[in-house]
Formats: C-alpha cells, sequence, structure tokens
C-alpha cells in the first residue's frame, strides 16, 4: 500500500467536533495536492493529525503501509514536515539561523561547514538571499511567510503540509512559492498537501483536490472533477461557474447567491 | 526566480560569509564581556580601605601562596567571597530571567515574576518575626533556609496547578500572580505584628546584600550554576525553536510542555538560591537578558551566556558602587543595582531604536 491514507478520522475539541469520518485515498508521492474548504471547516486540524500534534478520536493515518500511531513523536515529525498557518514571530532571530534550525531538526546546535552552504544555497533559490542577517521580527508578512516555505523545504520528509503557504503574499510570489512547493515535491518524491483558500491557485497547482466541509471529506479527485462537482458551492454557499482561460487553465468565478 | 538562480552559489557562499562573521562577532562579544567581568571582579576586591594596587591584587588572585598576612585576610578572606558572590549571583539571576522570558514568552518575565521573591520575603519574615524554622537543623542559617524553602514550595505548587491546568505561560503567569499577591498578604501581616527592630531586620533583608557572602555559599551557586547552565545549554536548540512559537516549535519535535517544566525547574531553583543568599534583587534578571538580547539577539548559543555575563557585570557593578558611594558604608544592592543598569540600558534603547529608523 503506497501514499498517505487516512480512514474515518474524527476530533473534537471539548464538546465541539471538528472533524468526523474524515477520510481520502492514498495521495501518491511526487503529487501537490491542495485541501480546500471554508474558514473552519477543519483544515488545521486535519494537518495537526496527520502531523501527530493532536490525536484523532477515532481512526488512522497510514503512510505507505504503515500505522502513523505507531511512531514516536519524534520519528514522524522526521517523516512528515508540517508548515503551521501564518508564522508572526516577534523573536530577535535571524533568519540564516531559523532556516538553520529547520534543516538541524533535533540534531542540536553543532553546525557543520556542509550545514552552512545547504542553508546558504536554501535561502538563495528560494529569493530571500538578501533578508539572511535580518531578524524574523521586522520582517513584513509575506517575507516572514517565504522563511516559513523555506523552513519547510529545507527539512528531507516523505510528506510535507503546508497551512495556507501563500495567504501573505503577492501575485508574482505567490506563483513562485507554489511552483518550488510543486518542483520540489516531483523532484523528492514526496507527498505534498497545500490548504488553499484560492481555489484559482488551487486548481493551476495541484493534481488532486479534497474538499472539507463542516469537518467531512465532502469531494476528492482531479481539480476538474471536484471544481466541476455540485458540492463546491454548497459548501460554500456561493454560486460558482467555472471556464476554460486563455492557457487551457480553469478559472473559478464565485458569485453570491 | 530566474536572476535569482543564475548565480545561486555565488550568493551562497556569501551568505555562508555573512554568518560565519556574526558567529566570530558573537564569540568575541562572550569572551570580552569575560574578560570585561574579570576586571571588575579585581576592581570590586580593591574597592574599599587598604590601598591595593590593581596589578598587585590581579597577582595575589592568581597565585595566593604570594600574599602577605595582610593581603591574605583583605583579599582572600573578605573582599574576594564578596566579589564572587556578586558574580554568581548576577549569573544565576540573568540565565534565570532570560529563560523566564523564553518559555513564558513575555519580554515583562524575570526571574521573579511568578512570586519566588514574595515568598522567599515571606520565608525570611516568618524567620525574623517569630523565629520558625521551617527547615530543621540549619542554626545560624535559618533566615535563609527558610526563604529557599518557601520559594522551592512555591515553584512546587506552581508545577501542581499547571498540571491540573496545562502548561501555558497565561496560566503560568496568573498562577504567579496569586501567589504574588497571597504571600505579599501573608507577609503585611508579619509585618503588622513585628517589632520595631523585627522590621528593621526585616526591611534590611529583603533590601539585599552581599555582606552575608562566604566561600561556602559562593560554592552552592557555583555548584548550582554548574548543575543548570550545561542542561539550559544542552535545551539551547528547543528554547530558541520556542521563540518562534508554540506550533512551530512542536511542529519541529519539541516537546513544549516537558520543555516549559524542566527549564522552569532550573530557574526556580537558580532564583531561590538567589534570593536566599542576598534577598531579592529583582531588576537584574530583567534588564540583563535584555541587554544581551539587544546586543546579540535571541539565539540562545549567543543569548544564554551573554545574559548570565550582563547579570554578573551588573552585580559587579553594584557591588562596587555600593562601597564606593560614600566610603566607610556598606549600602543594600537592591538600591542600587537600578542605578547602575538603568543609564546603560536607557542608551542601548536609543541606539537601538536609532538603528531601526534609518
Amino acid at each position: 500500500m503506497s501514499g498517505l491514507q487516512a480512514q474515518g478520522l474524527g476530533f473534537s475539541y471539548g464538546p465541539k467536533t471538528v472533524l468526523q469520518d474524515a477520510g481520502f485515498h492514498s495521495l501518491r508521492p511526487g503529487h501537490l495536492t491542495a485541501l480546500i474548504g471554508p474558514n473552519a471547516a477543519g483544515k488545521s486540524t486535519l494537518f495537526r493529525l496527520i502531523a501527530g500534534l493532536s490525536r484523532p478520536t477515532s481512526g488512522g493515518i497510514t503512510l505507505e503501509g504503515c500505522d502513523l500511531a505507531n511512531l514516536t513523536n519524534r520519528a514522524r515529525l522526521k517523516r512528515i514536515c508540517f508548515m503551521p498557518q501564518f508564522f508572526a514571530a516577534n523573536a530577535a532571530l535571524s533568519v540564516f539561523d531559523v532556516v538553520m534550525m529547520a534543516h538541524k531538526q533535533l540534531r542540536g546546535w553543532r553546525v557543520s561547514d556542509a550545514d552552512m552552504q545547504t542553508v546558504g544555497q536554501a535561502l538563495s533559490q528560494a529569493g530571500i538571499g538578501h533578508l539572511a542577517q535580518a531578524y524574523v521580527s521586522d520582517l513584513s508578512g509575506g517575507q516572514s511567510q517565504m522563511v516559513s516555505v523555506a523552513q519547510a523545504l529545507i527539512r528531507e520528509s516523505d510528506v510535507y503540509l503546508f497551512d495556507e503557504p501563500t495567504s501573505a503574499l503577492d501575485l508574482r510570489h505567490q506563483l513562485e512559492v507554489l511552483t518550488r512547493i510543486k518542483q520540489a515535491m516531483r523532484a523528492r518524491q514526496a507527498i505534498g498537501i497545500v490548504a488553499l483558500h484560492d481555489l484559482n491557485l488551487a486548481a493551476r497547482f495541484a493534481d488532486h483536490l479534497i474538499l472539507l466541509g463542516q469537518g467531512r471529506i465532502v469531494a476528492e479527485g482531479p481539480p476538474e472533477t471536484v471544481l466541476r462537482s455540485k458540492a463546491i458551492s454548497e459548501i460554500y454557499g456561493v454560486d460558482v461557474e467555472i471556464t476554460t482561460g486563455p492557457r487551457e487553465d480553469l478559472l473559478v468565478h464565485a458569485y453570491a447567491s | 526566480m530566474v536572476e535569482q538562480t543564475i548565480f545561486p552559489g555565488a550568493e551562497a557562499a556569501e551568505l555562508v560569509k555573512a554568518y560565519k562573521q556574526r558567529h566570530l562577532r558573537r564569540i568575541g562579544l562572550v569572551i570580552g564581556a569575560a574578560m570585561v567581568l574579570s576586571c571588575l571582579v579585581v576592581l570590586d576586591v580593591i574597592t574599599g580601605p587598604a590601598n591595593l594596587s590593581f596589578a598587585r591584587t590581579f597577582q595575589v588572585i592568581l597565585d595566593p601562596s604570594i600574599a602577605s598576612p595582610k593581603e591574605q585576610v583583605i583579599i582572600w578572606k573578605l573582599r574576594l567571597p564578596v566579589a564572587l558572590m556578586a558574580v554568581t549571583v548576577g549569573a544565576m539571576l540573568g540565565v534565570a530571567g532570560a529563560e523566564m522570558q523564553t518559555i513564558l514568552n513575555n519580554p515583562l518575565a524575570d526571574p521573579f515574576t511568578l512570586g519566588l521573591s514574595s515568598a522567599a520575603s515571606f520565608g525570611a519574615a516568618l524567620a525574623i518575626v517569630l523565629g520558625w524554622s521551617v527547615v530543621p537543623g540549619v542554626g545560624g542559617l535559618f533566615v535563609t533556609a527558610n526563604a529557599f524553602a518557601l520559594a522551592m514550595i512555591t515553584s512546587c505548587l506552581l508545577f501542581l496547578f499547571t498540571r491540573l491546568r496545562g502548561v501555558t505561560p497565561e496560566a503560568m503567569i496568573l498562577v504567579g500572580i496569586a501567589m504574588l499577591f497571597t504571600f505579599n498578604a501573608l507577609l503585611a501581616f508579619l509585618q503588622y505584628g513585628a517589632s520595631e527592630l523585627q522590621l528593621a531586620q526585616l526591611i534590611f533583608w529583603q533590601l539585599g546584600s552581599l555582606a552575608r557572602a562566604s566561600w561556602g555559599k559562593v560554592g552552592v551557586c557555583f555548584a548550582v550554576l554548574a548543575v543548570v547552565l550545561p542542561y539550559f545549554m544542552s535545551r539551547s536548540w528547543a528554547l530558541t525553536a520556542l521563540r518562534m512559537g508554540e506550533e512551530k516549535a512542536a511542529a519541529l519535535g519539541v516537546n513544549v510542555s516537558l520543555l516549559r517544566m524542566s527549564v522552569l525547574a532550573g530557574v526556580s531553583l537558580l532564583s531561590a538560591v538567589a534570593v536566599s543568599f542576598v534577598g531579592a534583587v529583582a531588576f537584574v534578571g530583567l534588564v540583563g537578558p535584555h541587554i544581551a538580547r539587544m546586543i546579540v539577539g535571541e539565539d540562545q548559543r549567543g543569548f544564554l551566556p551573554l545574559s548570565a555575563l550582563c547579570g554578573a557585570l551588573i552585580m559587579s557593578g553594584t557591588s562596587i558602587a555600593s562601597k564606593a558611594i560614600t566610603p566607610g558604608i556598606v549600602y543594600p544592592i537592591g538600591m542600587i543595582t537600578s542605578l547602575i543598569g538603568i543609564p546603560f540600558f536607557i542608551l542601548l534603547i536609543l541606539g537601538q531604536r536609532k538603528r531601526h529608523w534609518q
């Protein structure tokens, strides 16, 4: 059994049920999946469950046939890299240091020349080399988000979870960041899941869509199928029309119903 | 994207160079601060009546065998314990403050935020006013022992509460404030019933003094530092990660609750020992770490040693000033610490702001 799979996941914060019977079919390595759904649909909770930061009340998740619940937290976080939603730390830490920290994950602070090279290259490729010596507290929202993505991509994992990696970015950086994520997933043959609010970006970059609504997985499949399904209008509470753009891409139009 | 990937190697090499320079600068700063500190210790020893020279004192400290009987008494018996007490207590408070600010994610936290100093004062008051000893069989040290015991009991209570309520900074701070007010009220009770002599003794204890220093106490301070500091250093990666936010640290594999609890235990030990030996010297633990942060940032590899050194420098300066202001009188250190640290602190804040505006 290859890929990442979930079955019957349930989770609640106290009396409030956030996820119930949520499951998805095998997500394949090298592919990018977009997790879409309205606010409070349970996207971040689903990520936390996959990353092992919260325990599901029911159901289970398997990665390549191995039940993730059997792994220790540490082993699990080595295989699954989770980038939490927006990061606005007011810490006096330099960008180079925080990316180094992600790179050295749990292996302490002994930094070798090779580590420094790796971090330097990662920053340079992410287009944030000029920020390397800046404190994260001095960055703009978009800049810290790019640092967050760099922190996630420098880690070598089997699964990458990005919780809204583009919410604070301008148009050009949105495209750049998603392109970089997609390329990385393909090159590393890793499983990537991105939570997105922008359905056009989801349509453009994802190989696979998962639509989450009120704690359940409502639709799953190729972007074309999910976006054209009736569920999407119902879940978001808007009228959705799909057209084809000038470059054969899907365009999503939403109208208040 | 395209223009940035033409020479990725060249830019990466630049970045690595800048990073290495920063690292060297950080090491240089720590060594520099340590050297300034050793000069201050010698200055501390020669301050006061006896006309000792700097060079001679330095030699005697390095090589006790050359000391004359007079130097032996003044330097080794009387002054050096006080000077080293200032250094160790300052370092303990600096480290405790730095980690308290880190785990509570609050720049206004200090070693005594969670009510430890009020508890210690209450313990001292129990001894001074009622003559009670919480720890039996400590003899003349019962004021110190009481202060220490009460401070440790308070942090145990805090542990208990956080076990019930979850290890969040909010819960810890709120319970800490509750402790603070409880012990202040209890202390006021004792003060109300105390005689004038006892009251004077109590206030003198609270103002803090290095005069109670002895080689034994210096040894205890060194021992506590030798246990706690390496532990904090070994957790420095996780502590640095915590500064990026709880969620992020957890995603990197840090067990945030466990880290908070274990570091809180270390901080409690440091501050309980410090407060029971020299009284509640609050300012050092708040400002020492801030000065360190402004100089090297919050990467614990630089932040932790420099916080310790800044705390030690402030206390050492305080020790000198407390003797030098009026020759023949040694002022309580609690009164002096703020006067020593604040001008320097304000200068740093002003300098910092300018850099941000440019």
